[in-house]
């Protein structure tokens, strides 16, 4: 029977011939993730409730400290000691401790842990941005976890799957986020409510892996269950030298059933932002440009990846930030932040007047180290601005790409980054 | 411990898309462990819905609009929910890890366009979760719920995931040699 990509690896995890949309599997788990948030409960669902003593299998695990660590207060200093005693009690081989790991999200495509054919479920709704990488990947409770760390598996509804085909190239200063925004715009944040988003064309060839994980990163923000690409030459590369296991891609078949195909011509996508209070509240740069801003935040699972921050360094070289208007620069993961370092980028951020922050979530989620007051403004290049998500519920947040983001910073209104850089250098954009 | 079978509550209505981060605000995370402050926060990020749980009297029903629960993975915000004292939950539909959590921890949940549509803050509800059937005494209606796959019934018949994976793992001893 012909299957999509997702069909294909719910099927092999189910041990199947095949399956179709809406049949519940019990399917084995390739790779499962938790955080600082999730790991206590989920930690305490299997050894209190569950009676499980350990892990179905300690190196297929991956946790991080990453969503209010390094600890913002004596509560989260608890969960982060949790997550630590636990991951040690269980012989947790994928271990990343603050200081050394940083978001989730980055930390396993980096660390070569989430690979094409896969299975993986990650504690966090965000974990559909491993679906870059041609695998299944969809955010659980903490139930769910703990459960999948007791039996190694997980019940799954399987999802009808949506194709999206986008043709040409994106233009000049249009980024992956910019194209995301834009779907999410045109389906609305549940327009893909419980199924598959498959991402296929030709402006995808040109893209690279950083960028496609901003895609699927943010296919929870339009519903779905998972995002999911094809293998290409573009993929295999990332891989070399990374994947911690063999693996084997996946494809769709091309009489493949799929519950609606969306067409977009990417030439066609401008730059946009998501405006307050919804990831699909979608507006084209040019409408919401001179909007004043309090704060610009370059962070999180999105868009805080070694490009996104030399993007927004080559905007920011040679500028300062404006008055009245702080840039707090957050980057994704330890590695991110070492490569910046190298490459000179957090020199550009400090002499710009911009803070920069260890690898944490932080303000994305209001967290700490950005955290929105009542009515201020942000410019951000995170995933959500639902009432509240970085602070207060009065506060507002637009979404943008890093390079928006960057020359926004610099001028204290949203702005086009052509206002501030000629053009982005070749081989950054 | 499986639910009671029929409930009888007064109502709460909320809108379409409430997220996980105004369910439960993320800053509240750090109770993750304490269902009771979580619930007396529940709902607080809601505009307008400042200091709600208070008002809530046990076994009051909250009916929403569609898509509610989108947003994080976080299990807090249906614990939250139930922490303030909310004996079921109706909705048009549901973000879907939202949907996983709630039936993963045995907390009834009901799907219900009909119901969302009908149902307006204050009205008196009898809900039969074994007939699928909300009564709106208030209203003088009947509103029919989508039922659930069989495996779905299992698990929240069998009071969750928790009692599912026990006796999976009880199992699994009595099989030695297979993991």
């Amino acid at each position: 029977m012909a299957m999509t990509m997702t069909e294909k690896i719910l099927a092999r995890g189910a041990g199947r011939e095949s399956v179709s949309p809406g049949d519940l599997v019990l399917a084995k788990v390739d790779f499962a993730m938790g955080h600082d948030l999730t790991i206590p409960p989920a930690g305490r669902i299997m050894r209190e409730q569950m009676g499980a003593e350990k892990i179905w299998d300690p190196d297929r695990v991956a946790v991080t400290q990453d969503h209010f660590q390094p600890a913002k207060d004596a509560a989260s200093a608890t969960l982060g000691r949790l997550t630590r005693e636990f991951s040690h009690d269980m012989g947790i081989k994928w271990y990343f401790e603050v200081g050394q790991g940083g978001i989730c999200h980055t930390v396993l495509p980096e660390n070569g842990l989430v690979l094409p054919g896969e299975l993986v479920v990650g504690a966090d709704s965000h974990s559909c941005t491993y679906g870059a990488l041609n695998n299944f990947a969809t955010g659980i409770g903490s139930t769910d976890l703990a459960c999948v760390f007791a039996l190694g598996e997980l019940w799954f509804r399987v999802p009808e799957t949506l194709k999206f085909v986008y043709h040409n190239r994106l233009r000049e200063w249009v980024e992956a986020k910019d194209l995301i925004l834009y779907v999410i715009g045109q389906i609305g944040v549940d327009g893909a409510r419980s199924k598959a988003m498959e991402h296929v064309g030709e402006a995808l060839k040109h893209i690279d892996m950083e960028a496609r994980l901003t895609i699927t990163n943010m296919a929870i923000e339009a519903g779905a269950k998972n995002g999911i690409l094809e293998f290409d030459e573009v993929t295999r590369q990332y891989l070399e030298g990374r994947a911690k296991r063999p693996y084997t891609p996946v494809t769709s078949d091309p009489d493949a059933t799929y519950e609606k195909v969306f067409e977009f011509d990417a030439e066609k996508v401008e730059l946009g932002v998501a405006k307050p209070m919804s990831p699909d509240n979608y507006a084209p740069l040019s409408e919401v440009a001179g909007t004043r801003l309090d704060q610009v935040f370059i962070g999180s699972c999105t868009n805080s990846r070694i490009t996104d921050l030399r993007r927004a360094a080559a905007v920011l070289d040679g500028h300062k930030v404006a008055p009245g208007v702080r840039l707090i620069i957050t980057p994704s993961s330890h590695q991110v932040a070492i490569q910046a370092e190298k490459e000179g980028l957090i020199r550009v951020f400090l002499a710009a007047g911009a803070a920069w922050t260890t690898a944490t979530c932080g303000a994305c989620l209001g967290g700490h180290m950005g955290v929105l007051g009542e009515g201020e403004v942000c410019l951000s290049t995170t995933n959500r601005n639902f009432p509240g998500r970085m602070g207060h519920p009065k506060a507002m947040v637009y979404l943008s790409n890093p390079a928006v983001a960057a020359a926004s910073a610099v001028t204290g209104v949203i702005s086009h980054p052509g206002e501030v850089l000629k053009k982005m250098p070749a081989g950054i954009a | 411990m499986t639910a009671p079978q029929v409930i009888r509550g007064r109502t709460w209505k909320f809108g379409a898309n409430i997220d996980t981060d105004q369910i439960i605000p993320a800053k509240y995370a750090i109770y993750s462990l304490d269902e009771k402050e979580l619930g007396k926060h529940a709902m607080e990020g809601v505009p307008g819905r400042e200091g709600w749980a208070a008002k809530v009297t046990p076994g009051d029903i909250l009916v929403a609009d569609s898509n509610f629960g989108c947003g994080s993975s976080r299990e807090i915000a249906p614990i939250a929910i139930r922490g303030a004292g909310i004996s079921l939950v109706i909705a048009d539909s549901y973000a879907r890890i939202f949907f996983r959590n709630a039936i993963n921890m045995g907390y009834p949940i009901l799907q219900s366009p009909q119901a969302a549509e009908g149902v307006t803050e204050g009205d008196d509800l009898e809900v039969d979760l074994e007939a699928g059937i909300v009564r709106n005494f208030t209203r003088g209606d009947e509103y029919p719920c989508e039922p659930f796959p069989s495996f779905m019934n299992e698990l929240i018949h069998m009071g969750g995931l928790v009692p599912w994976v026990r006796k999976r793992l009880q199992e699994r001893r009595q099989l030695p040699g297979r993991r």
